[in-house]
């Protein structure tokens, strides 16, 4: 069925079986690999894309939803050669070890920080319950996402004036 | 994942004559349990009807006995809600330690109480809340819509609009979360109503029930030492391989005295 929507701020329109997963259809229709599939249970993250502005596990999504709708994908953060703060805040803080997980950390640090712009230690931790790394063990992506917090406040208040 | 029809109907009539018409059809909301269902080929349906697109099942109002809330509503939404939080906090509570954040924003409080899943959080808040089931053709109690293992007392074209929760006195939620699903070991919601104390247990085996052990001892001490000793039949509990019975059992009473506990917070 022809599906059209909003992908990374582009209208784009998909004609997929109905049965189509949000991630089978952005990693083999779309050519944006970026969204990795790990468990494929909803439980470890890596599939996390926002759809209108929140956070979902795409391999437990299916593509019919996307109609009229907005998908932003890791792919759709960077504005040219210039990181998003919570991406650059990843990379800085070292946030990231063999990477794998790192797109669904960064897109659901975006709608943690979107919702509470000032989150503590706590509120992060609770915020990557469905999120996994099996590398790092969460304290340097709990620093990333505190820093990348931090500048986006930033860039907002610098965007405002 | 077989292929299935994509239905998206605009109203709830037009949903339940599709339900009623299209053989081996099932009704999607959120999808968190169904999509895992069918990527496991544990069930393979024809068609799925869309419910997401009926108008005015999202809301949460607040009604002159508690909260009115709709089928659709997002356990994140139920989480957020001001509305929620005041009148009934343990509910916002507990919609806010469901799965995850992502699941949060897809899943569905009627989607939960359809599926009854035996360890869901839902159905032991509207049991011990004495809440109704609202469908396309009636009002269900809620002590008659649990019947057990992912069986409730809906028909086969039957689907829920809405739940309205009587506002208790105070309430409190506990529950011991399995670390990789999420879903309660044992999970126990108390509630001091107009109609005494009610409590339900989620998690215990084969969905949720009333534990009048805990009931009474709490109408005489509504209390966390009333019922932090109180030590049920371990018969009555499942074993898997996440907990025995005679743990699960244990739980019972630990979460009780920690709901009992967030109950007075």
């Amino acid at each position: 069925m022809p599906i059209s929507f909003t992908l990374n701020g582009r209208s784009r329109t998909a004609d997929v079986p109905s049965s189509t997963l949000v991630s089978d259809l952005l990693r083999d229709h779309m050519n944006l690999t970026g969204t990795h599939v790990g468990c494929d249970t909803s439980q470890c993250g890596a599939c996390v894309v926002l759809l209108d502005g929140e956070a979902v596990k795409s391999c437990t999504l299916l593509a019919p939803v996307l109609a009229g709708r907005s998908l932003t994908t890791i792919e759709g953060l960077a504005k040219g050669e210039k990181l998003h703060p919570m991406q650059e805040a990843f990379h800085t803080q070292h946030g990231l070890q063999c990477g794998f997980c790192t797109p669904g950390m960064v897109m659901t640090a975006i709608d943690l920080v979107n919702h509470n712009p000032v989150p503590t230690e706590a509120e992060i931790r609770e915020g990557l319950e469905g999120n996994i790394c099996r590398c790092t063990g969460y304290q340097n992506i709990v620093k990333a996402i505190q820093a990348g917090a931090a500048a986006m406040a930033a860039s907002t208040t610098a965007a405002a004036a | 994942m077989r292929d299935f029809a994509y239905h998206q109907p605009a109203t709830v009539p037009d949903a339940v004559a599709l339900l009623g018409s299209v053989s081996e059809s099932r009704p999607i909301a959120g999808g968190m349990t169904l999509l895992p269902t069918l990527k496991n080929r544990l069930a393979s349906p024809s068609a799925l009807i869309d419910l997401a697109g009926l108008p005015g099942l999202q809301s949460i109002e607040e009604r002159s006995f508690g909260l009115a809330i709709g089928a659709l509503a997002r356990h994140a939404d139920v989480a957020r809600s001001r509305l929620v939080a005041t009148r009934i906090p343990a509910l916002a509570r507990l919609a806010g330690s469901i799965g995850d954040p992502a699941v949060r924003h897809r899943g569905t409080i009627g989607g939960s109480l359809a599926n009854n899943d035996p360890a869901a959080d839902y159905p032991a808040a509207a049991l011990a809340l004495g809440a109704r089931i609202v469908t396309n053709r009636r009002e269900i109690p809620a002590d008659d819509f649990f019947l057990g293992l992912f069986e409730t007392a809906l028909g086969p074209d039957e689907l829920i609009t809405g739940v309205v929760f009587p506002a208790p006195k105070r309430a409190g939620y506990a529950k011991l979360r399995n670390p990789a699903s999420r879903y309660a070991v044992v999970g126990v919601f108390v509630a001091e109503t107009a109609n005494g104390i009610r409590v339900a247990m989620t998690g215990a085996g084969n969905g949720v029930v009333r534990v009048p052990e805990f009931e009474q001892a709490l109408a005489t001490s509504f209390a966390p030492e009333a019922v932090a000793h109180l030590r049920l039949a371990p018969d009555d509990f499942a074993s898997d391989m996440h907990a025995e019975a005679a743990y699960r059992a244990h739980l019972a009473s630990v979460m009780a005295a920690r709901a009992v506990a967030d109950a007075l917070a």
